[in-house]
């Protein structure tokens, strides 16, 4: 039997769950539908085909013809994703270690924290723009490394293209490192690691041994967030890639400007399957009620 | 006494002043350059000091439709704060007890913050879509059946409504709904987990006092839990804002025809060739960080309350 309480309880939860039914549970169930849907022209008819999913692997088929695209797009993303992956996590781990074990005062601990999270709070595309004037061809990287004489020649290769696009995706996606890193090592115990050193460990065996066994949930977390947001990029592909490189979710967007619906969600699909596949890989390594 | 730093402290400190100025370098280069000299260019060097970039913001001189996208931008950003702020409150007072499908619901919240946006967004386009051709698909079925004007008033009405659908409807898309709904499946998880935050800190003692006391429900939350949470209950709004401001992934394929701010700034990229750009880039950006920063003060007073709630008598 409910109580007064537990009813009072769900009566408040409400307006949460419609607004997630409404505008993200239904609209994951139209993707779906959809996805089995034709479409002719400029207008998407109900049937029930896998044309659509056929379509994306056209040209897969071991010995064919054609080059396998949608292969070649997912491995494009891939490469910015373990990229961005493997750099925001070492960074972030060396940022949140310092911050946790070296700052000493828990002031100048939390001042310095909100240092690094505070850009999250402000505009990605502005942020991209800002990388204009310091990568571009006359930017000030190209101008201090010719002033320097490492180079002669403005590289060209510093803006619009997937150098460009990894430092921008490293710029924005560190801080989901960052903050369930602090958040993991924040726990770890200071007698954990003093008994470590009493017992003559190293500072690298404290690391290994120690601190990044019990990081594993941090990890774990900020990973999902690096890889999710990666993998469906497709705003800072374009702008810092100079809208040539391809990515999933640039696949999507131009699938979804070309009105080609049906495809675009049988790509949608595509892509949250390999997404969820890849964080229920991730939480096999760690309970994430314990984190929150 | 102080001890001697290590060598690890050293490192450490030297991969996070990189990384600071990682973080800050790009925003502090436009910030520079939007005081750029009338004839100087979006880089380096600097032709002069002056405030020309700013002054043609203001005229609205190389940026078309700028105070639409603006006037968008903050409207939007205020519904959507204060309709986050409401939400998170009640689901935060919620997920104190319990009750049926709470997991099921905290998971979908994590879910709509995790999944790629580019997702969400085309799903609430097409859920709209779909909506818009059932409607026409009723007005057609009401206009054919009753649009003959010979039936009784009943009849009469939903054939003047059939037709009126033929003749006016045409999305239900827009910046208030589907809009509207793209940025609260962004802005409310946020809000769910710093309501937790705020809740887990908050010592019940005082409630039940009020409870004992006599107090209703209501009044327990209206003059001893809100006054108690009401500072972190604003940063919300305010944090609810700057990613309603900022947001852009979610945004573009769910606000209809309208624009805002974001967007229009990503179109502005290619095309706009002075440091106008910069000016607005950075206006914008102080904007959020004086919202965050507000939003921080109030967190940092909501704790101290909090905190001091719970040990004063």
């Amino acid at each position: 039997m409910r109580t007064a309480a537990q009813r009072s309880a769900g009566w408040l939860a409400s307006p949460l769950a419609a607004v997630l039914f409404l505008f993200f549970v239904v609209p994951l169930a139209v993707i779906g539908v959809v996805s089995f849907w034709s479409y002719t022209g400029y207008s998407i008819t109900p049937a029930f085909t896998a044309n659509n999913f056929i379509g994306i692997f056209d040209g897969c088929r071991i010995g064919g013809a054609g080059p396998c695209v949608v292969l070649s797009t997912y491995l494009s993303t891939l490469f910015f994703c373990l990229i961005t992956w493997a750099i925001t996590l070492v960074w972030g781990f060396c940022v949140a270690y310092f911050l946790v074990f070296e700052v000493r005062s828990t002031g100048m601990r939390i001042g310095l924290g909100i240092l690094c999270t505070i850009p999250f709070w402000t505009s990605n595309v502005i942020r991209m723009i800002s990388w204009i004037p310091l990568l571009g061809r006359n930017g000030m990287v190209n101008l201090a490394l010719m002033h320097l004489r490492i180079i002669n020649h403005p590289l060209e290769w510093l803006l619009y293209s997937r150098f460009a696009v990894i430092v921008a995706m490293v710029h924005i996606n560190t801080v989901f490192m960052i903050v369930p890193l602090i958040n993991s090592m924040a726990r770890i115990s200071p007698a954990l690691i003093e008994a470590a050193r009493d017992a003559g460990a190293s500072w690298w065996q404290t690391l290994r041994n120690i601190i990044i066994p019990l990081c594993r949930g941090g990890i774990a977390i900020g990973s999902i967030f690096v890889i999710t947001v990666v993998m469906g990029d497709y705003i800072t592909v374009g702008l810092m890639g100079g809208e040539q490189i391809a990515s999933v979710g640039k696949t999507i967007q131009t699938q979804i400007d070309a009105l080609q619906f049906p495809i675009a969600a049988a790509s949608a699909v595509l892509l949250l399957a390999f997404v969820i596949l890849m964080i229920l890989a991730l939480l096999r390594l760690v309970d994430i009620r314990e984190e929150l | 006494m102080r001890q001697k730093r290590s060598r690890s402290f050293y490192l450490m400190g030297l991969i996070f002043v990189a990384y600071v100025l990682f973080l800050y370098s790009p925003t502090l280069t436009i910030l520079l350059l939007s005081f750029q000299g009338p004839s100087g260019g979006l880089t380096l060097p600097l032709q002069g000091l002056s405030l020309h970039w700013y002054h043609d913001l203001m005229l609205g001189h190389g940026l078309p439709n700028i105070r639409g996208a603006l006037w968008n931008s903050a409207r939007l950003g205020i519904l959507v704060s204060v309709l986050t702020m409401v939400i998170s409150v009640m689901a935060g007072l919620a997920f104190r007890q319990k009750f049926r499908g709470a997991s099921l619901l905290l998971y979908a919240a994590i879910a709509s913050l995790i999944l790629p946006s580019i997702i969400v967004s085309l799903g609430i386009a097409l859920e709209f879509s779909l909506a818009n051709k059932v409607v026409m698909a009723v007005g057609d079925m009401l206009a054919s059946h009753f649009g003959s004007g010979h039936g009784n008033f009943f009849a009469n009405g939903l054939g003047m409504a059939g037709n009126w659908i033929d003749d006016h409807y045409q999305t239900m898309m827009g910046l208030f709904t589907s809009g509207l709904g793209a940025h609260l499946t962004w802005t409310l998880p946020f809000g769910l987990l710093i309501m937790f935050a705020v809740f887990n800190r908050f010592n019940p003692s005082y409630e039940e006092a009020a409870r004992d006391l006599g107090a209703t429900s209501w009044q327990t939350f209206r003059f001893v839990v809100l006054p108690l949470i009401a500072p972190a209950v604003i940063g919300v709004a305010l944090l609810g804002f700057t990613l309603s401001w900022d947001e852009i992934a979610r945004s573009s394929q769910a606000v209809g025809s309208a624009n805002t701010l974001p967007l229009l700034l990503e179109g502005l990229t290619t095309t706009v060739t002075t440091p106008v750009i910069y000016a607005l880039g950075s206006l914008t950006t102080l904007l959020s960080l004086a919202v965050i920063g507000l939003a921080l003060t109030l967190f940092a007073i909501g704790q101290r309350r909090v905190r001091g709630a719970g040990t004063k008598s």
